[in-house]
């Protein structure tokens, strides 16, 4: 555990997925702590249909976070991602319902206005000098509003859209396996997170996520077009959000104009709760994905539990604590 | 080492509120999933809930997520709810379309469904505990009439035209003013999408063309304390008719600036959720609505025990 801590600030790759691995581990940990202490304290916890509500419930917020992952690594922050969620749902709305063009084009509407959306923001932070807090605060409102605005407040339905609400609670597995009818929205998370995965390990971008996190002045220097990359990054992690945009409104059939609000901060806690640092350089998907499985499996035992929603939100603030003071002690030891 | 210390903490105090959710697992369960928990008004519901539940023996659990845009988290918790074999469930649903599978799911499993506040579109729920709105605005038109003296130009401010509230409430008031008071006239219904500051524009442009408008109905807190403010800034007499309560609704009552208002009895909405739910687990038939109660309000009675049991600040 030491000798990884001491090369906590390296902008290697492997340092940095190294020093991610612990926290992966811990939190891995923490997840069977939960699952095994829920499944003790109520015997409806483990069963399968609830097994697979929680996952259901993983499946938008998962897909945010790992969008947000990239972002994060980076060093930067994205606080527009569950506006823009709801704003790329109500694309996908008004292609389909409102203009009747087929399934395909309203999936591929979402994913491009998320990825153009994402693509001002990250030019708003990195040509215009904009810290990202402040860009994408900025840019959550106005897409807030943006939706309210298209959709005259209120929802579109998706009913003329035939398969439209298979996309997230259709179950191709189900039709292989019928005790386990595992909703297609979970596929879309695992196949969405293994590609990220891999780009941030296999690729040259993955590299240069890392490395602006870590030292973007040094990676600059070496005759890098951060702007270009950085821009790049936020337009990818666009995209992944215009895709839980059609999850969630696959899952709700509508596009709920006023949802959005608060999923950014749900995602961005399950990042850090997997590990990944809010100063940059370091994080791991893998971590994403069970940070984001923490807390769906902690709302879900809490509530089969029927512990007050009141008394629910105070643990689910303090497991978000812990998680970060753990990150906190090792980045101290680290320097 | 210090986070798996913690880690272990934390499980011990899981184990903790484990025994605690297991010493009720055997009895007769029915949870409440409404469209909050922290407002006054769903705060008063749940009192209602819980107090069928003591009286009728039966676990009573009361969710909701944050706000009534969150659709997708009251699904979660439908299906959390579920989970537990519940021997019925009550839901205030934010999106009738949205919960459709879910619904099924309860039916499927022989779950009885309640529906309370608001109606589901579905044939699943058994029954749906609400307001009777379309009466409750009658008795804001009947009072208004009344104190107008039977004639003259009234105006509605509603909250929408899309919520089966709004529609109930305005037309509840409209056809009871036709039928009673055939010297009274409606010049105008607006909808102020129960806000404030668009509620108060619109009574101000109202009064502007019409000076002598002797009453207007707001038909939810928001229209109504817009109302409120739009005739104070007017400087007009008009007499202000409102529904809901809330602390500047009640002060205006208080003060003698609005009239009075008519009140939703949200306790009751909770108790006879629950004593359907129970009802319906014994197979008992029950009626497609159950009127959950309103009552008209003003200065004379806002502190009689009844209705100050019913009003929310």
């Amino acid at each position: 555990m030491s000798d990884t801590t001491a090369k906590e600030d390296g902008t290697t790759t492997r340092a940095a997925l190294a020093g991610g691995a612990y926290q992966k581990l811990l939190a891995f940990a923490g997840l069977i702590v939960l699952v095994v202490g829920f499944s003790l304290a109520s015997p409806s916890f483990l069963q399968t249909a609830n097994i697979i509500s929680i996952l259901q419930a993983t499946s938008v917020n998962g897909v945010l976070a790992v969008g947000v992952t990239l972002i994060i690594i980076t060093g930067g922050i994205d606080l527009s991602i569950g506006t823009l969620m709801t704003f790329c749902a109500v694309m996908s709305g008004v292609v389909l319902t409102w203009l009747g063009a087929p399934l395909p084009a309203g999936v591929v509407v979402a994913i491009a206005t998320g990825a153009l959306v994402g693509t001002i923001s990250g030019t708003l932070v990195a040509k215009a000098k904009i810290p990202p807090f402040i860009a994408t605060l900025g840019m959550m409102l106005v897409l807030k509003g943006m939706s309210l605005i298209v959709t005259g407040t209120k929802p579109i339905y998706f009913n003329e859209t035939e398969g439209y609400t298979a996309i997230s609670q259709g179950s191709l597995i189900g039709r292989m396996i019928p005790q386990f009818p595992l909703p297609n929205g979970v596929l879309v998370l695992f196949v969405v997170a293994s590609v990220v995965a891999w780009i941030l390990g296999r690729t040259v971008l993955g590299r240069y996520t890392f490395a602006l996190g870590s030292n973007e002045e040094a990676v600059r220097l070496s005759g890098v077009n951060t702007d270009r990359w950085k821009i790049g990054i936020y337009a990818r992690a666009g995209a992944i959000v215009g895709i839980a945009g059609v999850l969630i409104s696959s899952r709700l059939n509508s596009a709920q104009p006023a949802l959005g609000l608060g999923y950014e901060l749900e995602a961005i806690a399950a990042v850090v709760i997997g590990g990944t640092t809010l100063s940059g350089g370091r994080g791991t998907i893998l971590g994403t994905v069970i940070g984001a499985l923490i807390m769906s499996v902690l709302t879900n035992g809490l509530r089969v539990m029927s512990v007050a929603p009141e008394w629910q939100t105070v643990v689910t603030g303090l497991i978000i604590i812990a998680a970060v003071y753990a990150d906190q002690l090792r980045r101290r030891g680290a320097a | 080492m210090f986070t798996r210390r913690h880690m272990m903490g934390a499980a011990a105090a899981l184990s903790l509120l484990a025994g605690a959710g297991a010493a009720f697992a055997q009895d007769v369960y029915v949870p409440l999933i409404s469209k909050g928990f922290q407002h006054q008004f769903w705060q008063a519901v749940k009192k209602g809930a819980d107090k069928a539940g003591q009286e009728l023996g039966v676990r009573v659990t009361f969710d909701g997520p944050d706000n009534e845009t969150q659709v997708d988290k009251q699904i979660d918790m439908l299906s959390a709810a579920l989970a537990n074999k519940p021997a019925a469930i009550g839901i205030a649903a934010l999106d009738s379309q949205a919960l459709i599978p879910q619904l099924k799911q309860a039916q499927d499993a022989g779950i009885p469904v309640i529906a309370f506040d608001s109606g589901v579109e579905s044939d699943i729920p058994v029954t749906t505990a609400a307001t009777e709105n379309k009466a409750a605005a009658a008795l804001a038109a009947d009072k208004l009439g009344e104190m107008i003296g039977g004639e003259g130009k009234v105006a509605v401010i509603a909250h929408s035209q899309a919520t089966q509230t709004g529609i109930d409430r305005r037309d509840g008031f409209v056809d009871e003013m036709k039928a009673k008071f055939p010297n009274i006239e409606i010049v105008a219904i607006e909808f102020g999408d129960g806000d404030h500051l668009k509620s108060t524009e619109i009574t101000k442009a109202l009064l502007a063309a019409n000076p002598d408008i002797k009453g207007i109905f707001g038909t939810n807190e928001g229209s109504a304390i817009g109302v409120l403010n739009g005739v104070r800034e007017m400087g007009s007499k008009t007499v202000v008719v409102g529904f809901d309560s809330g602390k500047a609704q009640k002060d205006a009552i208080r003060s003698g600036e609005m009239a009075g208002a008519v009140t939703q009895n949200p306790v009751g909405i909770g108790y006879e959720t629950v004593k359907a739910a129970v009802a319906a687990t014994k197979g008992e038939t029950l009626p497609k609505t159950i009127d959950t109660g309103f009552y008209w309000y003003d200065k004379t009675n806002i502190d009689d025990p009844q209705i100050a049991a019913v009003l929310y600040d």
